[in-house]
């Protein structure tokens, strides 16, 4: 019989733990991510031999169990959890054999926690080219476990590491510190206090002394760890310098200069927003191209009728609104992912801390925000390792202003509308400025908004800013191909399961209707008409637009009509708007939708849905999409929180409905006066 | 002196620091009294200082460093 068991994978920030996650699980793993599922969760599944199962769970990076980041608090909450589902069998500590004594001191500490816990030293293809040597045998001995290499780039040590966490149950579960010799005096009147419980466990989380008196105790701590550490290493770990190459030095030189490290990260940008915007047009028209002939399609087999329409106008063209964006999103996470695992990311929060103080921001900051460009809702999560909470939190409540891919369906369609295709001083294009100038205003937006937020949050908090700079590394693929997949996967899942049950439920809405202006549609319209010299084409326009204002949806729309007339939209875009409060992703598969139920069914040609936005007019005979209408929908997409999905993300990162309602209310209220003000202005 | 007058590519010997002022995860990394301390980089207009403390590099801003006394070892 098969037996299971629970590993929990721990390690410092960039040790590669997640790479020994991803060769351990491959594609067997499941993230729990958006609203309602715990974020931190990244759980695996592996066969260790034919009789044992294992449940992985990697948990976020952190430099000791001694909290000050949520990150380390979610590690904390585990162990001490032992009703959790996921409460370790063993735990299995990764270390860097570059910087095994810096790892170590998270290792001590687990391990005093009286868990069964196995060493993994990763990266062990670096001690060739580092002049690294470990004796294991020594190192065992003196941290009293298993100790197994590791190497992910190399595929060694993992037969051996499921032969460790086979045997987890031999592994000793003695201490390695007696906590009474960091201060005997303290910890005996502790003791003392709290009889019969493990004075170390208990002390972590309920010394009642004041903060400075504990810090001082785990300044004491963490010297006597070291010590102990030094003296491990001393008998088993050694360095020749001399055989040691040094390209880190090199690079860093210029990666943080103070002129060609800016010049390059912003080289970098550029080089992103290019690929994002230029080379994903091949696939994404290809992907256009794919959805159009399944559209014709399908209209040839399925019988003409609402239905049809629905399926082919409203669904498929709702779908293909999301998955041509796969493209795009797929660059940024490439790119995102490059940028962390090669260890870049820091130098950018090295550089740009000094730019983000002032808006109460921290160079830490500047990852939530590049992030933000692909999706809020990673990004939003990203902020966890900023410890100070002034900071964390401005950077949370601003992250959503950065321009999100969600945005760019609703962009690219509304700037084709309004914008010429022109080019200025010969060889800009006008719409590709404008898209371009959404971004800089989102970005100029957050950080406008840091700064009055700076201003008005009072924290005696003090910020402070310890970052690792971590090795540079050259990317695994299997990780980075991992997270691109992954956050695709969940951006369009995520967005399908919005737009397919809304757009059956506007169809349904647009379908039906009260009354008799609903049922007797036909005959009410003839009858008005019946003067005038109709062609049969354009009375069964009237009837159908007359059907779709006096459906549910219609009613609907015409009683939202008053709040967004102001901005220049008519019921059919205030219908669209309302439902991108679910997802702003869903703007372009309502409206389609709602055009496809309010056309008759014969009519042609109306699957391009720009075409159709573009013939669609006011009652009065003007057009809708108007230069002054589209400035106005562009600055409300820009500026309002129109996704249930990062209000969400905010509630739980917050955990403060007070900031959640803010964020919410204040960006759509600025959305609104802002769209209403360029709206009047340029009508 | 203080750590944040330290020039680049001389080397120190962090001396004492006021525990009060220093945050937990400085000590975490591996830095304390006795440690051997290299400038690497500083980030321009009073920016982060970017250091390698035996053998972990790491930066802290300037504010910090203040709050660390050190002593030159080698120019």
């Amino acid at each position: 019989m098969k037996h299971t068991i629970n590993i929990a994978l721990i390690g410092n920030p960039n040790v590669g733990k997640t790479s020994v996650f991803n060769m351990l699980t491959g594609l067997k793993q499941k993230v729990g991510n958006y609203p309602g599922i715990t974020v931190e969760k990244k759980v695996g599944v592996f066969k260790v031999n034919n009789q044992l199962k294992a449940n992985i769970l990697d948990l976020p990076g952190s430099y000791s169990i001694n909290a000050t980041s949520k990150d380390e608090q979610v590690v904390l909450d585990l162990l001490f959890d032992q009703n959790n589902e996921h409460y370790p069998d063993v735990v299995l500590v990764v270390a860097d054999v570059e910087n095994i004594k810096r790892n170590l001191l998270l290792f001590t500490q687990i391990k005093d926690l009286g868990l069964p816990t196995i060493l993994a030293v990763n990266m062990a293809d670096r001690m060739g080219p580092k002049g690294i040597s470990l004796d294991i045998q020594s190192l065992e001995a003196a941290l009293d476990t298993k100790v197994v290499l590791l190497s992910v780039r190399e595929n060694k040590g993992f037969e051996e590491l499921k032969g460790a966490i086979a045997s987890y149950k031999e592994l000793s579960k003695e201490k390695i510190i007696d906590i009474k010799s960091i201060d005997t005096a303290h910890f005996e009147q502790f003791a003392a206090a709290n009889p019969n419980k493990d004075v170390y466990q208990h002390w972590l989380v309920q010394d009642g002394s004041s903060s400075s008196e504990i810090k001082k105790i785990q300044h004491k701590e963490t010297v006597k760890r070291y010590q102990i550490i030094n003296e491990a290493l001393n008998k088993s770990y050694a360095v020749n310098a001399l055989e040691a190459s040094d390209i880190r030095s090199k690079m860093d030189r210029v990666l943080t200069h103070w002129f060609f490290g800016y010049a390059i990260f912003f080289g970098i940008m550029l080089l992103i927003f290019q690929s994002v915007f230029d080379w994903s047009s091949i696939p994404m028209d290809f992907i256009d191209g794919l959805f159009a002939s399944l559209i014709e399609s399908l209209k040839e087999t399925l019988p003409a009728g609402k239905l049809t329409d629905l399926i082919t106008d409203g669904v498929i063209a709702g779908i293909n609104g999301v998955v041509i964006f796969i493209p795009q999103i797929a660059i940024l996470f490439l790119f995102i992912s490059l940028l962390e695992e090669s260890g870049y990311m820091s130098r950018v929060v090295f550089l740009m801390d000094r730019i983000m103080r002032p808006f109460g921001l921290n160079g830490k900051s500047i990852v939530p925000l590049i992030s933000g460009t692909a999706c809020a809702i990673p990004a939003i999560m990203s902020a966890r390792n900023i410890e100070n909470w002034k900071e964390r939190l401005i950077t949370i409540l601003i992250t959503p202003f950065t321009t999100c891919s969600a945005r760019i369906p609703v962009y690219v369609i509304i700037i084709s509308l309004v914008v010429p295709d022109k080019k200025v001083f010969g060889f800009i294009g006008l719409q590709g400025l404008t898209m371009t100038g959404l971004y800089i205003l989102g970005f100029f937006m957050a950080i406008i908004s840091a700064w009055i937020l700076n201003k008005i949050i009072k924290s005696k908090q003090k910020s402070y800013f310890v970052v690792e700079m971590p090795t540079y590394r050259l990317p695994l693929l299997k990780n980075v191909f991992y997270t691109v997949v992954e956050k695709t996967k969940s951006f369009v899942f995520g967005a399908g399961k919005i737009i397919l049950p809304l757009s059956v439920l506007l169809w349904f809405l647009g379908t039906h209707g009260p009354g008799d202006n609903f049922t007797n549609a036909e005959e009410i319209i003839t009858s008005t008409y019946v003067d005038q010299q109709l062609s049969e084409e354009d009375l069964q326009d009237k009837v159908a637009s007359f059907k779709l204002e006096s459906s549910y949806m219609g009613l609907i729309g015409k009683s939202i009509e008053p709040v967004v007339r102001p901005l220049g939209y008519d019921w059919k875009i205030g219908i669209a708007v309302i439902a991108s409060f679910s997802a702003r992703e869903v703007f372009v598969g309502t409206l389609a939708t709602i055009y496809s139920v309010g056309s008759h069914a014969d009519e042609e040609d109306i699957s391009l849905i720009k075409d159709r936005m573009m013939r669609e007019t006011f009652p009065d005979g003007t057009k809708v999409f108007t230069l002054a209408t589209g400035v106005s929908i562009l600055l409300f997409y820009a500026f309002a929180m129109q996704c249930i999905s990062t209000v969400a993300i905010t509630r739980k990162e917050t955990n403060s409905l007070k900031w959640t309602v803010i964020q919410a209310v204040g960006m759509t209220l600025f959305a609104y006066i802002v769209s209403f003000v360029a709206y009047q202005l340029l009508k | 002196m203080t750590l944040d007058l330290l020039q680049k590519n001389q080397v120190a010997m962090i001396t004492g620091f006021n525990l009060n002022e220093i945050p937990l995860k400085f000590i975490e990394m591996g830095c304390f009294p006795g440690s051997s301390i290299e400038l690497l980089q500083r980030a321009p207009f009073g920016g982060p200082l970017y250091f390698k403390i035996n053998e972990t590099h790491l930066s802290i801003r300037m504010d910090l460093a203040r709050e660390i006394s050190i002593e030159i070892t080698k120019n």
